[in-house]
């Protein structure tokens, strides 16, 4: 099934280093199918113009289809409002937008903020930028969240429950849902980092719990640049801007600015344009695909890389957590994760080196980096097999 | 596939493996520590320096890839003796090579190890890294 998928991804007739590309480093970001690639160079060649205010053919169809794409958007995540959706720069601007305008606004004094060990220094710094202080829900050995911890927590009264979706460094799917209900009930606002989520399986957002939703599109296939947050309108309607300027305003005279409805009021200023319009292509393509089948295949490439990560001498996990996306973060003895992805480098395979911007988690395991290959739907068996025989190379210099 | 061969050079994975002057000093006249906050890699640097300037003797520590530590490993061996304009000269050359400018390949001995970094542009702050902490060190009054 990937071979199809893959066909429609121009990259992959590409060499690396002179070999064939074997890119195992999707959830850093994942390739572009033709169809985003199309979408974006058709604007800019055909009908490239700035939205709102024009009158002209070229602005007009530009406002419609940047506009257009709430409604992909919002159906895209379960049928949610289409005011209801802000295009941001990325799932890092919309954590911020949510840090300035919903949390700074209204909390107390280094008010707290619960997150996860396991999160992404985005859903991290922000709220440190604002003042709040952040406790931690722990992570199990398995790369699990504690949910007993978690719960004692919640009951705390945090001013919000910051989680990730999907971990980026073990891959873990969090409960959600089971995290949100117990936030509920402790009147605990939940906003949830979808950045790893959202191009692995298909979010509803009618019955997840969150208050907040944010995803990039360059993880969703589509272009760097571009993402979303998702609030309730109820939410959105009651925070301020964040950030003021054009596109954003009811009225300005000297003496006093008015600011338009959300979500235009936290878009301020000429906007991604061809980004977005790009994250509709990408969604679009996203949705026509058979997502049942991804998830199946994801999950047995995953099993596959697990059995023959755990064959390979000197090879650790970081975490096998039960429930997972395609991520295997390991180490291995006498070799550095640089070195690892180096040599992996020279055989035309992509991996990412590193902490991963996850520096508490790996402080949590108690090592400074590791190599990560993550999975796209791309991804085949024979990329996961070349893994392997890399990384008996990689033994072959270093044991 | 060449190239990598290049870039881990059998010198360099020996120094990896086996690093030479990995110590503290008791008493170093100069001291500096560096970190590369991209990839977490760490080099603490002392040195200590006679009355005419010179290089007498010197130690790291710390953590990171081969490149890193092979090179943070040569490089004590290549300025133990030299004088600080010495020392700072010859950084100048291995940077010239690690970024494929001209320069004196011939005075830099051994560390013409690192040359295959050259095209890789990503690491060749692997093997810098452990020369600025050096010259860093150097800045600093004792």
């Amino acid at each position: 099934m990937s071979e199809a998928v893959r066909a429609q991804f121009p990259i992959f007739a590409r060499t690396s280093r002179g070999e064939p590309l074997v890119y195992l480093d999707s959830g850093a970001t994942t390739q572009k199918p033709q169809v985003v690639i199309d979408a974006e160079m058709a604007f800019y060649e055909g009908w490239n113009a700035n939205i709102h205010r024009g009158v002209y053919e070229f602005s007009e169809r530009a406002t419609l289809a940047y506009d257009g794409t709430r409604d992909t958007v919002a159906q895209f995540l379960g049928g949610v409002r289409a005011d209801e959706i802000v295009f941001t720069t990325g799932t890092t601007g919309s954590i911020n937008l949510v840090a300035q305008s919903f949390l700074r606004p209204q909390m107390a004094p280094g008010a707290t903020v619960l997150v996860t060990e396991m999160e992404h220094h985005a859903n991290i710094v922000p709220w440190q930028l604002v003042g709040a202080t952040l406790k931690a829900i722990p992570v199990t050995d398995a790369g699990e969240l504690d949910l007993a911890a978690a719960s004692r927590m919640l009951a705390e009264g945090p001013a919000l429950l910051a989680v990730t979706h999907v971990s980026n460094t073990l891959g873990t799917i969090n409960p959600i849902a089971q995290l949100a209900a117990v936030a509920r009930a402790h009147g605990v606002p939940v906003l949830v980092d979808g950045a790893q989520a959202v191009g692995h399986f298909p979010v509803d957002l009618t019955s997840l719990g969150a208050d907040f939703y944010c995803f990039s599109g360059h993880k969703l296939f589509g272009p760097t640049g571009v993402g979303v947050l998702w609030a309730r309108q109820a939410l959105l309607s009651e925070m301020p801007p964040f950030q003021g300027g054009g596109d954003m305003i009811d009225r300005v005279t000297f003496a006093k600015s008015t600011f338009a409805p959300a979500p235009q009021r936290f878009e301020a200023g000429t906007p991604n344009i061809a980004g977005v319009i790009g994250l509709d292509a990408a969604i679009r393509w996203v949705m026509s695909e058979d997502r049942v089948a991804w998830q199946a295949h994801d999950e047995q490439l995953l099993h596959l890389g697990r059995e023959m990560l755990a064959k390979l001498p000197g090879v650790s996990m970081m975490a096998s957590p039960e429930h997972a996306v395609g991520v295997l973060t390991f180490t291995m003895t006498g070799a550095h994760p640089h070195d690892i992805a180096s040599i992996l480098d020279s055989r035309g395979i992509c991996i990412r080196a590193g902490h991963h911007c996850t520096q508490p988690l790996h402080a949590r395991f108690g090592v400074q980096s590791t190599a990560r290959a993550s999975f796209g739907p791309y991804t085949t068996e024979a990329d996961v097999l070349a893994l392997g025989r890399g990384l008996h190379a990689v033994r072959e210099i270093f044991a | 596939m060449a190239t990598t061969n290049q870039m881990y050079q059998t010198l360099i994975i020996e120094h990896d493996r086996s690093p030479r002057n990995y110590k503290r000093l008791d008493a170093p006249t100069h001291h500096a520590e560096g970190r590369n906050p991209l990839c977490g890699d760490e080099v603490s640097l002392d040195l200590t320096l006679d009355a005419d300037g010179v290089i007498t003797d010197v130690g790291f520590q710390g953590h990171g890839c081969a490149v890193s530590k092979a090179s943070s490993s040569m490089m004590t061996t290549a300025i133990k003796g030299k004088t600080v304009p010495e020392a700072l000269a010859l950084f100048d050359q291995f940077h010239a090579m690690l970024t494929g400018q001209p320069g004196d390949r011939d005075a830099l001995g051994k560390l013409v190890a690192f040359e295959g970094l050259a095209v890789y542009p990503m690491r060749v702050k692997c093997a810098t890294m452990a020369w600025h902490v050096l010259k860093d060190a150097l800045s600093r009054e004792s």
